[in-house]
């Protein structure tokens, strides 16, 4: 699919003067030293800066931009005056370089530093071996999380593929779809913080004397129900309150793949299908959704490593009391409250290792995809 | 799929009705915390914020003094009879007033009240005021005791936000995109090995790396400034951008390529003049991707930034108003809603181009 572009080099033009080579050679290692001053000064100046806010953001957009700009710019010639072989060779690891260099750093290293400390103790002074393991999947308090999160995944991933296709469907036969499509996608935009503020407020419990604030507990209490604490009581299922958020503000995501993917089916085949005699919901179960059957893997793989990795709306909700603990807001406290890193670090791990085999499933899926 | 009639076919009435119930479910909440934010104090804690639509209420024309003598039989006032308990619900006479006891049994009062129409409900944009400042400002509750209370200087959160988005978009795609060119237009040994790795990165949990990339900001004195936020965030954000630009510089027509190393242009030239202008779409895919995750983000702010509260951006300030005081829903509907303005806005202007990162991010994988 791509081409091999035979890198030019400055020394094989042949009428290359004498003072263009000089200006090339001075203009490429003043590039060097501007930006190695520029990038080694920015950093202590970024880091130490008292300036208004907004300035040190616009020097730092400048600063990353520019000294990257100028790395390349310097990499890319020094690369060109090597011998040609050498040259083809090199030029790739210049443009990769820097983003392999941060993957590396800020992802790959990291995921080999934390499996090591959750081989210690507590402050890392002594091995364990698989110890925090144990105390992971024994301990009561874990146990709760890995059942809540266990929830979170199931409920999480179906009510959002379902409520997200039947969305797509409707609104495809709609002549609102677009306004429809708008107002579910909304929440994409919005923080989960934010998020939990709003329904934390439809939520709301107020004592039974008092006027209800909350819209559930108003709605309850019109019905002649009593009002409830909906995220703190009736433990385990006050996690569906918290559950029914992430659905809420994922739905549009869903639908919005499986809207382009069910306008991607054939219409030949579901004229014939309608040939044949077949009403719109047989269509619907028995060739809209076999076709999309790619789609609602990736969405429900998606949305299972977002509700793996859930934490803000536990922390804004119920700060993972009531029950509502899950694997991120125990990593979070055992890390940063407890202080417990080896404990800290393999639920890390864990976390990691539940993602796996979404992990699998994408390279295999590059793969099939390269080869054809 | 519009041919007429068809055996079978919902009607549209079904159709339409299922959208409008789901676009409720959808808007209302949202919507109630939009009019909650302008509504005053008392209102907001004391009434809910469905009733700024005008409706018959209950108004107080007079009060009666409490009856004499036992108060826990039946008692006649203001012309009806009930017990306390009763006279606590309210009791309503055939004249359509209605007598209730407000207080306890021994030093209680009882109201006559009438339904009268509500009026307009009151406006304010007090909560803003009070939650975007870092002033402190006086609030007199219905019992006439004042409350000093600081502001929560939201205004300074709001820039840190944009201090903290702004590099941690750019310095990503520009990275990324340099990457993106190498990996769809240049062979090299470990190429497809390499690519690999970063598709498997793309679904790592953050959670990983939070703790050994801390304990070296520690030691470079990074902690608690926006450098090692937009550092991490560039770390965190390059897999999904090498990803999202590769699947769109890599379709690029070849023979554009190809003309232009006959001329003699370089790499760097190809990626500046040609790779730049025709992935733009694709940039400000990944750009309004990142941004609205940056800006969106808790985790990665609460752990880098820490506790001053000079620094912190806007999420964490939500999160600890509502964790300090969760009860100030006055103030809370206003700050969520400051939060949500930015992003909100950003979405609906660019979402055509959102939608199609979204897709090309997704579905091709």
């Amino acid at each position: 699919m791509a081409a091999v572009h035979e890198p030019l080099s400055p020394l094989s033009v042949p009428d290359a003067s004498r003072r263009a080579l000089w200006l090339h050679v001075l203009l490429t290692v003043g590039a060097l030293i501007v930006g190695g001053w520029a990038f080694w000064n920015g950093f202590f100046f970024l880091r130490d800066t008292g300036t208004p806010k907004l300035v040190g953001a616009a020097v730092a957009v400048v600063w990353a931009a520019g000294t990257l700009t100028l790395f390349f710019f310097a990499a890319t010639r020094i690369v060109e005056y090597l011998p040609l072989r050498w040259a083809t060779r090199l030029q790739p690891f210049v443009f990769i370089g820097p983003a392999i260099a941060m993957v590396f750093y800020f992802l790959a290293l990291p995921t080999a530093r934390t499996f090591v400390s959750s081989l210690f103790n507590r402050d890392g002074s002594q091995f364990v071996g698989l110890g925090n393991y144990l105390t992971l999947f024994t301990a009561p308090a874990m146990l709760v999380t890995f059942r809540n999160n266990l929830m979170w995944l199931v409920f999480g991933a179906s009510f959002t593929v379902i409520l997200g296709l039947a969305v797509a469907a409707l609104a495809d036969r709609s002549r609102f779809e677009r306004t429809a499509k708008a107002i579910v996608f909304m929440p994409m935009a919005i923080s989960l913080v934010g998020a939990g503020v709003i329904w934390k407020f439809v939520y709301a419990v107020r004592d039974v004397s008092d006027p209800q604030i909350g819209l559930l507990n108003a709605i309850v209490i019109a019905f002649g129900g009593e009002p409830q604490a909906w995220i703190a009581q009736l433990q385990p299922w006050n996690n569906l309150f918290l559950i029914v958020i992430v659905v809420w503000a994922q739905t549009g995501f869903a639908m919005v793949l499986f809207s382009a993917a069910l306008k991607g089916v054939s219409g030949e085949m579901i004229e014939a299908a309608r040939v044949d005699g077949a009403g719109e919901v047989r269509i619907f179960f028995q060739i809209m959704i076999p076709a999309i059957k790619g789609t609602i893997i990736t969405v429900a793989a998606t949305v299972i490593i977002f509700t793996l990795k859930i934490f803000d709306v536990v922390i804004v909700m119920t700060g993972g009391q009531y029950g509502t603990d899950v694997i991120a807001t125990q990593f979070y406290n055992q890390y940063f409250v407890n202080r417990n890193f080896g404990l800290g670090s393999a639920i890390a791990i864990v976390l990691l290792v539940a993602v796996v085999p979404v992990m699998i499933y994408n390279l295999r899926q590059l793969r099939r995809n390269e080869r054809s | 799929m519009n041919s007429g009639p068809v055996r079978g076919r919902l009607p549209d009435i079904v159709i339409n009705g299922t959208l409008l119930i789901v676009c409720l479910l959808w808007l209302v909440p949202t919507f109630g915390l939009f009019v909650s934010s302008f509504r005053t104090r008392d209102d907001v804690l004391t009434t809910g914020w469905w009733t700024v639509v005008p409706h018959r209420e209950w108004v107080t024309t007079s009060t009666v003094p409490l009856p004499d003598g036992d108060r826990n039989g039946t008692m006649d006032v203001a012309g009806v009879s009930g017990t306390f308990a009763t006279l606590r619900q309210g009791v309503v006479t055939p004249d359509g007033k209605r007598v209730v006891w407000v207080g306890n049994k021994r030093l209680g009062r009882i109201e006559v009240q009438d339904q009268e129409w509500s009026g307009l409900p009151a406006f304010t944009l007090e909560n803003y005021f009070d939650v975007l400042t870092g002033k402190t400002y006086e609030i007199t509750d219905t019992d006439g005791v004042k409350h000093t209370f600081k502001g929560d200087n939201l205004a300074g959160a709001f820039l840190n936000s944009m201090a903290v988005t702004i590099p941690a978009v750019v310095i990503p795609v520009v990275i990324a995109a340099f990457a993106a060119y190498g990996f769809a237009w240049m062979r090299f040994p470990g190429r497809k090995t390499l690519f690999a790795v970063v598709v498997a990165l793309l679904v790592v949990p953050l959670q990983i790396a939070l703790v050994p990339v801390l304990s070296d900001y520690v030691r470079l004195q990074l902690n608690g400034t926006y450098l090692a936020v937009w550092l991490a965030h560039a770390g965190f954000g390059i897999p999904l951008a090498i990803y999202l630009l590769y699947n769109f510089i890599s379709a690029l027509p070849r023979d554009i390529m190809e003309s232009a190393v006959v001329d003699g242009a370089s790499h760097l030239a190809i990626f500046f003049r040609l790779i730049i202008p025709l992935a733009a779409p694709a940039l400000a895919s990944y750009a309004i991707f990142q941004f609205l995750w940056v800006w969106n983000d808790y985790l990665v702010a609460l752990i880098f930034i820490g506790s001053q509260p000079d620094v912190q951006v806007l999420t964490m300030r939500l999160a600890e108003i509502v964790g300090s005081r969760g009860d100030d829903w006055h103030l809370l509907t206003a700050g969520a809603f400051i939060s949500m303005t930015l992003p909100l806005a950003v979405f609906f202007t660019l979402q055509r181009y959102f939608v199609r990162g979204l897709l090309a991010g997704s579905v091709k994988s």
